[in-house]
Formats: C-alpha cells, structure tokens, sequence
C-alpha cells in the first residue's frame, strides 16, 4: 500500500514543482522585461552617448558571474535580477537611438521586438507542448557560442558586413536553441532555479533582439 | 583604434575565458543524443530562419 502511495504521489507533487518554478520564470521574465524596457526608454530620452552600451554590459555580465549565483536561493537575488536587466535594458538606449534615426528606423526596431517576442512564445510553446528532453543539446550549445564569440573578436579587427550578418543569423539559431534547452531544464531538472533561469531565458531574448536588429538594419539599407 | 572597440574586444575575450571552462565541462557530461533528438531541434531552429528571412523582406 506504501508503495502504491509513493508511486503515485511522487509524480503529482514533481508536477507541481515543476509547474511552481515554469510559473515564476514567466513571472519573473514577464516583469524584468517590462522594467528593461522601461529603462530603455529612459537612456533613450536622456541620449546616453554610445559608450553606454559596453559599460552596462559589462557590469551585467560582472553581476551575473560573481554576484548572481551566490544570490540565487535568496531574496536578494530578485534584486540582482532586476539590477542586471536593468542595466541591459539602459544600455540598450544608445543603439535603439542610433536604429531611430534611420530613416525607416521605428519600423525596424518595432519589428525586431515583435519578432524577439514570436521566436520567444513560439519556441517556448513547443518546448513545453512537446516535453521534450533538450539536455544533450547542452555541450553542442556552449560550444557553438565559445566560436561565435572568437568570430565577433576577430570581427573587431577584420571589419566585414557580411561576416558580422553570418554572426547574427548564427546567433539568433544558438540563442533559439538556448530557448529550447532551458525551457527544456525547468520541465526536466527537478532543481532548476527560477532566478537563474529567468535571466538565462532574458540573456537569449536580449541576444535574439540585437542580432535581428542588425540583420534588419542590415538588410534594409541595402535596398 | 577607438575606445569602443578596445572595449568591446576586451568584454568578448572576457566572456571566452570565463565560458571556456564551461564548455569543456557542458561537452564532457551532456548526456547522448538518442535518434530522433536532433531532428526535433533542428525544424523548430529552420522555422526560425525562415521566419527572420520573412521579417527581413517586409522590412
């Protein structure tokens, strides 16, 4: 009889782990983005200069390696979560100025955010439709990345358009997978932390939304 | 060279030294692919190309 119990109420409650930590992803990711969007909006009003760009995310990409996983199990991670995307967000301002002023410039930042915001629900509806185990994708996906960053280095110096599009388009299919391969984990991985996999699921919409900027802008003015 | 591509090189090496480790780890214990996997990775990633290759024609 204990074993009937066990076998059967072992799942139910792994189901509700499971949906608890989906459910506060969503929340949480639903509520970073608004507050980032919101500090966008702010950078873009007061015309950060350029440099913003790098130095916000530098201290991002600072707080997200030192300061987040020591933070992540504790309240006070919520606020390093919001301090992160908050700080992508004001960076983003001096891009988003420099795509306004294009002369079709709010057509193509309104498209790159609507695009983000499809390849994101699209993506994440067919990971948790589907339940599918992406977790062999992991070593492929961190791989993938470590030769896109060694190609945006030697970008810097080699200055090609259309090596920088190849980037992009490679960086929009990595950061699809990342989509999968997350959403994949909070199904799957019984300890999967909501914090860590908000700002992993923001991380791959930030990426997506400044690569499809780029490919936008790009192909645009060609025409 | 200007200050925002030194910036920019010194964040990308940056992000390389402290991913590396990482990814020699991720490749070491993920776990095998079984037949089939990829295939349900790779239609939804070429959907989403052929949906950035639409939304670059309307623009």
């Amino acid at each position: 009889m204990n074993r009937l119990d066990y076998s059967v109420a072992r799942p139910a409650s792994n189901a509700l782990v499971v949906n608890k930590v989906i459910r506060n992803t969503y929340t949480l990711l639903a509520a970073t983005l608004f507050f980032s969007a919101l500090m966008a909006a702010v950078s873009v009003m007061l015309r950060m200069p350029p440099m913003t760009y790098l130095l916000s995310l530098g201290g991002a990409m600072l707080l997200i390696w030192f300061v987040l996983p020591r933070t992540a199990n504790s309240s006070s991670g919520l606020g390093v979560v919001f301090a992160i995307t908050g700080l992508m967000g004001f960076g983003l301002g001096p891009v988003l100025e420099a795509y306004l002023s294009l002369p079709n410039g709010s057509q193509i930042v309104g498209t790159a955010f609507g695009g983000t915001g499809v390849i994101f629900l699209g993506l994440s509806g067919y990971a948790l439709t589907t339940r599918k185990d992406f977790s062999f994708m992991g070593g492929f996906l961190f791989a993938g990345m470590l030769v896109v960053l060694i190609g945006a280095l030697a970008n810097i110096f080699l200055q090609m358009p259309a090596f920088s599009l190849a980037i992009s388009g490679v960086v929009i299919m990595l950061m699809s997978g990342f989509i999968l391969y997350d959403t994949s984990r909070m199904i799957h991985e019984r300890d999967s932390n909501y914090i860590m996999m908000t700002i992993s699921l923001y991380l791959s919409m930030f990426n997506i939304f400044i690569s499809l900027l780029q490919i936008l802008g790009m192909t645009s003015s060609d025409d | 060279m200007d200050w925002m591509k030194i910036g920019s090189a010194v964040l990308l090496i940056a992000m390389i030294l402290f991913l590396w480790p990482r990814a020699k780890m991720m490749l070491k214990h993920s776990p095998e692919a079984k037949p089939g996997d990829w295939q349900g990775v790779i239609l939804p990633i070429l959907a989403v190309v052929g949906f950035v290759i639409l939304l670059a024609m309307l623009v």
